[in-house]
């Protein structure tokens, strides 16, 4: 049966949610119109009072904020409390240069680490196990926040952070792991790599693997949980929000419960802004509902999913998201052709590839070129040239049938594909270069 | 007899043969003879060395390495040698994926290395026709 860390409200009625909901959205609109001044003034500019939102049906009123506001207000203007009263920080990476910089109160992260908890005992963690955390440490919210979770369950908690796979595997085999939690892609990494070393999946003591930050396909979760010998649950978040723990998968793994107690979902029309009925694919907008530091409302997340509140056998109640199925802002336009970088691991996944991969887009001639790294486990390998050539004309066959155009297919050796061991690094697009 | 030939997967990169091969000499093993394929994605090295084991550990974590089956096929010092050895092999049917040559001190000899795709029926031909091949054992003596 279904384990709970809160069964009084991860199983509460849809109408104990509702009223739930309704109360702190009063409160959190008035508290984040009178701490901030950047969002009163887009309420203003609406002619919007806090009074004017009794409840979450009037959500739909306030205005978005998106990844350019957080930029625009960097780094205090979105703060929604004194700075004696944060304990914390938090960052996104910056990769893409949009670094966010987001704040806590201990009761934030108290919330944050609730929900962490709820995802770990949703996968049958209970203070008994072993759960070996390997998101990076740091200002990246994949480390603090399911380690904080780990704590609260009472988990023996390995603080491994990422990186260093031969000490993660010493670590995991020693100490009994029966909890992983890191990226997908790490997870896979880590598969492989015990596997290079001889051992089976029923060598190591894993039970469950809680694994997020990163898009993966169900493709990918068959292989991680063959490799491992375990079931594999998705965990999604923000660190806009909080960080992972935001929506988790239960045993039924179809789709992620959002902790709707703390969060309130919205899928609207990425175009219009209009907000589309349940059921709808459209982008995820998240109202935080009693976060006091860095309060967000309507944060437009870019990712595409759909919401259902169809009764789930776990017996929870709060609605579920599907795995998004790509960010906007990941949707390549290649060739006029939407090409997302899930379609390109399915395809590979089902044609017997590791999802090991780099795509490069780039633009000659006026025109678009699509060329996808593709790493070789070392028995796919042949010495003879013709062998591997033909793999490479087999797959390009095949991503052309998904993608509708047609990319030129490289196979490269084992481990050449640099890995940040935090987020693979999928998509170079050199055409950015020349604007 | 067929000889383990050690075959390894090379990013096409700048330094990648260079840093390869330098991981063999310094696990003191000597490469008897080789020979390099390049594409337009990646290289394959393939070598006939004195100790196949300890360059696969040398080379554990630099990618793909695996041992393939090749014959080693004497060739006299005449001209028409190498000739007479791939009619033998037309003629039986016999494909070649690919081949390369090496030559030692004149009393061992030259040789052509062959990949074929049915090495057990190359070697009985070969064989029959009297052409000498050489054993694992000799490898390691050379």
């Amino acid at each position: 049966m279904a384990n709970y860390y809160q069964p009084e409200i991860e199983t509460a009625s849809r109408e104990e949610i509702l009223a739930i909901q309704n109360e702190k959205i009063v409160k959190q609109v008035k508290h984040v119109y009178e701490n901030v001044k950047y969002y009163r003034d887009l309420m203003d500019a609406k002619g919007l009072k806090p009074e004017d939102i009794k409840g979450v049906d009037d959500i739909k009123k306030l205005p978005f904020l998106s990844k350019a506001d957080l930029r625009e207000a960097y780094p205090y203007g979105l703060l929604g409390t004194d700075i004696k009263n944060c304990v914390r920080i938090q960052s996104t990476s910056g990769t893409t240069g949009k670094r966010v910089v987001a704040f806590y109160t201990q009761h934030d992260i108290d919330l944050w680490e609730e929900c962490c908890a709820r995802a770990i005992v949703a996968a049958g963690g209970t203070n008994e196990d072993v759960c070996q955390v390997c998101y990076g440490y740091g200002l990246f919210t994949g480390g603090p926040g399911l380690n904080g979770g780990s704590h609260k369950v009472g988990c023996l908690t390995l603080p491994m952070s990422s990186g260093n796979t031969d000490r993660q595997i010493q670590f995991m085999m020693d100490l009994g792991a029966t909890i992983l939690c890191c990226t997908p892609s790490y997870a896979a990494y880590i598969s492989e790599t015990l596997a290079e070393k001889g051992y089976k999946p029923e060598d190591n003591k894993l039970k469950a693997g809680i694994f997020g930050a990163e898009p993966w396909t169900e493709e990918m979760r068959r292989s991680i949980e063959k490799g491992l010998g375990i079931k594999a649950y998705d965990i999604y978040g923000l660190t806009e929000t909080s960080g992972p723990g935001v929506a988790f998968e239960c045993e039924a793994q179809t789709g992620m419960h959002i902790n709707e107690d703390h969060f309130y979902a919205e899928i609207i029309d990425p175009d219009t802004g209009e907000v589309l009925p349940e059921g709808s694919k459209g982008e995820l907008v998240f109202t935080s509902l009693d976060k006091e530091a860095f309060p967000l409302l309507r944060y437009r997340t870019r990712d595409i999913c759909v919401l259902t509140r169809e009764q789930c056998p776990c017996g929870r109640t709060h609605v579920k998201m599907s795995k998004p199925m790509g960010r906007s802002d990941d949707m390549m336009i290649i060739r006029g052709v939407n090409v997302f970088p899930s379609q390109i691991e399915t395809v590979l996944l089902n044609e017997g590839y590791t999802p090991n991969y780099q795509i490069i887009v780039d633009r000659v001639n006026n025109s678009d070129t699509l060329d996808i790294m593709v790493e070789l486990l070392p028995d796919q390998f042949s010495d003879i040239v013709a062998e591997n050539q033909k793999k490479e004309r087999a797959l390009e066959i095949a991503m052309r049938t998904m993608l509708g155009i047609g990319p030129k297919v490289h196979l490269v050796p084992p481990h050449s594909i640099t890995r940040s061991e935090g987020k693979a690094v999928r998509v170079i697009d050199k055409r950015k270069l020349h604007d | 007899m067929a000889i383990q030939q050690i075959s390894v997967f090379l990013e096409n990169k700048e330094g990648r043969l260079a840093e390869t091969v330098k991981k063999i000499s310094a696990a003191g093993v000597n490469i008897r003879a080789l020979c390099v394929a390049d594409t337009r994605d990646f290289g394959i090295l393939r070598l006939i060395t004195t100790d196949n084991d300890k360059v696969k550990e040398a080379l554990s974590d630099s990618g793909a390495v695996i041992p393939t089956d090749v014959i080693a096929a004497k060739m006299d010092d005449t001209a028409g040698a190498l000739s007479g050895i791939l009619q033998i092999l037309a003629q039986a049917k016999i494909n070649i994926e690919y081949l390369y040559a090496f030559a030692g001190a004149a009393s061992f000899g030259a040789y052509v290395v062959l990949r074929v795709d049915n090495t057990p029926a190359a070697e009985a031909i070969l064989q029959a026709a009297g052409i000498a091949t050489l054993t694992n054992d000799d490898v390691k003596s050379m």
